[in-house]
């Protein structure tokens, strides 16, 4: 085998063609990498200061919200009845407008339904720094009760509860609900370090977001939020006796500064208002890394040009017989090619991705979402992988069909044209999610940066970054089709006449 | 290993039309046995069979005994040139043989020496792309040698030679058999195996018309023609004819004299005392016993055409 291997990388390094085909994937790569990051730096939108925090687990997560808190040393209990949460939506900042907005005007709309993902509960947090760990158990405006810890836990309660409930007890603390304030249903609990923590009700709305890809485009609205919750029937255990309750403001929202966030008290009744969110974060100022490596798709057609050419010009020049004469085991003589080409574009692909994101990072500069080094080492060695599976792909297509021009409209319709369609929003969402599980281009998932977290709104759509399938997933898509292509390819070898 | 070829029975058939028909024969070692037969009578197709690449619906091809495709490294034991052109014209034409070589397991060092052999290693390192149709024929045989193999079998190795070229193949062919390997060569053109072949298998139509020594071949093709010159036309006649012979006047002191050994010509002429000048045995070519040998079968086909 070693010998055949040998042999086809001789053909395939004797081709001068191929040789320089794969130095252009390459550049064409770096130079998209390059057009990326210049392209972001026109927008002059917000770029590089605001970074974001992290959570305890390392997760990039914003943690914005208004806070009605005493000091709790010890284990302590918590309970509560939410009496309403409403949301006020703001009017978009205008540019170059230097007065801050002023409080509740009747330009304003009024009082409305909560954000879905609005938040109005019990907290204990450690700490004020941005990012520490927390518990929560806290009605939404239409998730129903939820208990959420350390910003990426999220733990369904009862639908139509509005009692809640947060026990701590040692280094645990547990989150109950209940519909009338004696029968209570236990959600989940969590860990929070030993020591005093704030302990108290809070309220914080996401913006109002609306997001849609349609045919041909994509379009996104929104604004900042201001939800409002009304607190009563507070009884507390475990606070100092006699201490009063704090107002807090949590975040560098800008609509944090308003005068209209912050609380109230009317006997027994506290009115909190609060803006920004206290989840993980799905976006940041800037781009996103993976588009450093947005050239893959232009990478791709190359390479697989090359995938199909490999074997077809075989076909087409009568060598094919002269192989076989040499190596009459043609599933050898398959395995050969595909790994010769799988090893030439997979090494191709790492010094190409390896390049793109250096230089497209040197070009745009910092900020954008962060990722760690492992996802960082994820996006480039799957990008490789994704060029190299794709290339042995485009090998199996060459065999099964012989000719050279329907094996490339073939691979390049499979796996580059629904990467386009998808991406560059020509297709309306829900088409586009099928078309990026269904097809081998849905391998791209490989290079998605920023996770997607279902107690978070967003538009988890191809146009906006997003893949239907997680990284891994759409990866083992592209494997799957690869691997049955070679199984057709390796029956028909064997069935026809060379 | 014994250097062998042997073909048992092949039967194939694209649809309804049947490509071999029972096609039997034997090579063996030490001569050169010439494939001939018209285009489309079965012998690019049996070569591709005997290699492994063309399926049969029945009947064996055997390498010294064993089936092509059983053969770890073919290229040791079988050499073959199908088709010339078969070539990247990018890779040149050390590379073209060189993943041969790597596929064999055999050192690159082989690649340049076939190269020398068959003289091409002065434009071994040139795109292939840019070899003349001859060049590329010894391109093709430089592979067929690669393995240094006891079989060799090439398919219309004659096609775009130029005369020196004709005579260094022929020369070539000639040394690979003395060398006590089998040669099979196919052609459909007889007289490019003119003083080549040793042995000949003629084939038409899918199975074998004739499987035959050249020598004999010729000898009975040749048989018993004179061509003799005299003066003394009429009277030469007359006593050949007398003798036996079946004589024609081919100029105006020439003829051919048929059914009479040459030896017996000269006796009967001198019992009868007529003159003569020159005489000569007539050696069929072998394209004419060739043309003898299949007229039977064209006649055949004719006929069928026309019931």
């Amino acid at each position: 085998m070693t010998g055949l291997i040998r042999a086809e990388l001789t053909k395939f390094r004797s081709v001068r063609g191929w040789v320089v085909g794969c130095g252009v994937a390459a550049v064409l790569m770096v130079l998209f990498a390059v057009l990326a990051g210049a392209g972001t730096s026109d927008t002059g939108g917000p770029r590089g200061g605001g970074s974001l925090p992290v959570g305890p687990d390392g997760t990039p997560v914003v943690d914005g919200l208004t806070l009605v808190r005493q000091p709790m040393a010890g284990d302590g209990t918590l309970t509560v009845r939410v009496a309403a949460l409403t949301g006020t939506a703001l009017p978009p900042p205008q540019p170059g407008d230097a007065a801050p907005p002023g409080p509740a005007s009747p330009t304003e709309s009024g009082p409305a339904a909560a954000e879905p993902w609005a938040k109005a509960g019990l907290i204990v947090k450690a700490g004020t720094a941005p990012g520490s760990p927390y518990a929560a158990v806290l009605v939404t405006g239409d998730h129903g009760v939820r208990m959420q810890h350390d910003f990426v836990h999220d733990l369904a309660g009862p639908t139509d509860a509005r009692w809640l409930r947060l026990v701590r007890a040692g280094g645990t603390v547990t989150g109950y609900a209940s519909v009338d304030g004696t029968a209570w249903t236990r959600i989940g609990s969590a860990p929070l370090p030993a020591g005093e923590v704030s302990a108290g009700m809070f309220v914080a709305s996401p913006p109002h977001e609306e997001f849609d890809q349609f045919l041909g485009g994509t379009s996104s609205m929104g604004g900042k939020v201001i939800a409002t919750g009304v607190f009563d029937n507070l009884t507390a255990a475990g606070l100092p006796t006699g201490a009063d309750w704090e107002t807090v403001t949590f975040g560098d929202d800008p609509a944090a500064d308003r005068p209209d966030i912050g609380s109230t008290r009317t006997g027994d009744t506290f009115t909190v208002s609060g803006a920004g969110d206290v989840a993980p974060a799905t976006a940041a100022a800037g781009p996103k890394l993976e588009q450093t490596l947005v050239g893959g798709f232009a990478a791709l057609t190359v390479l697989v040009v090359l995938g199909v050419l490999f074997v077809t010009t075989e076909y087409r020049r009568g060598l094919v017989r002269t192989t076989f004469t040499a190596t009459p085991g043609r599933l050898r003589v398959l395995a050969a090619k595909a790994v010769v080409i799988g090893a030439v574009t997979f090494a191709v692909g790492l010094v190409a991705a390896t390049a793109a994101l250096l230089v497209g990072t040197a070009v745009r500069g910092s900020g954008g979402y962060p990722v760690s080094t492992g996802v960082q080492i994820r996006i480039v060695v799957g990008t490789a992988a994704l060029l190299a599976v794709a290339a042995v792909f485009a090998v199996a297509i060459g065999t099964i069909l012989r000719r050279g021009a329907g094996a490339v409209a073939a691979v390049v319709v499979l796996t580059v044209l629904p990467y386009i369609l998808s991406v560059a929003a020509v297709l309306p969402a829900v088409p586009a999610q099928w078309v990026l599980r269904l097809t081998p281009a849905a391998a791209f998932a490989i290079q998605q940066t920023v996770p997607e977290w279902p107690q978070v709104h967003q538009a988890y759509t191809p146009a906006f970054g997003f893949f239907p399938l997680p990284p891994w997933g759409g990866f083992a898509v592209l494997c799957g089709w690869t691997a049955a292509a070679l199984a057709v390819a390796a029956v028909l070898l064997r069935r026809r006449d060379a | 290993m014994e250097a062998t070829i042997e073909v048992n029975g092949l039967r194939k058939a694209y649809g309804r039309t049947v490509a071999l028909d029972g096609m039997t024969f034997t090579v063996t070692p030490g001569r050169v046995t010439a494939f001939v037969g018209p285009n489309g009578a079965g012998k690019s197709t049996t070569m591709r069979v005997v290699l492994g690449l063309d399926r049969v619906d029945a009947g064996t091809a055997l390498i010294g005994g064993r089936p092509y495709r059983s053969l770890r490294t073919p290229l040791r034991h079988v050499g073959a040139l199908l088709d010339a052109s078969a070539l990247h014209p990018a890779r040149s034409g050390r590379d073209h043989l060189l993943w041969q070589a790597h596929s064999q397991r055999l050192a690159a060092t082989r690649v340049d020496e076939v190269l020398r052999l068959t003289g091409l290693a002065e434009v071994g390192r040139r795109r292939a792309g840019g070899y003349s149709l001859g060049m590329r024929q010894r391109l093709g045989v430089a592979g067929a040698l690669l393995g240094d193999p006891p079989v060799l079998m090439l398919d219309e190795p004659f096609n775009g030679l130029d005369p020196e070229g004709i005579r260094w193949m022929r020369g070539f062919l000639r040394t690979l058999a003395a060398e006590g390997r089998a040669v099979l060569v196919s052609s459909h053109l007889m007289s490019e195996l003119q003083d080549t072949a040793g042995h000949l298998v003629v084939v038409g139509r899918g199975r074998v018309v004739a499987d035959t020594g050249v020598a004999e071949l010729i000898a009975a093709a040749s048989a018993d023609r004179v061509t003799l010159r005299t003066a003394a036309r009429t009277e030469a006649m007359t006593a050949l004819a007398r003798a036996g012979a079946t004589v024609a006047v081919t100029d105006k002191d020439t003829l051919t004299v048929d059914g009479v050994p040459a030896d017996r010509v000269v006796t009967v002429l001198s019992e009868a005392g007529v003159p003569f000048s020159e005489i000569s045995a007539h050696r069929a070519t072998l394209e004419e016993a060739y043309m003898e040998l299949t007229r039977d079968a064209v006649e055949f086909r004719a006929s069928e055409v026309t019931p």
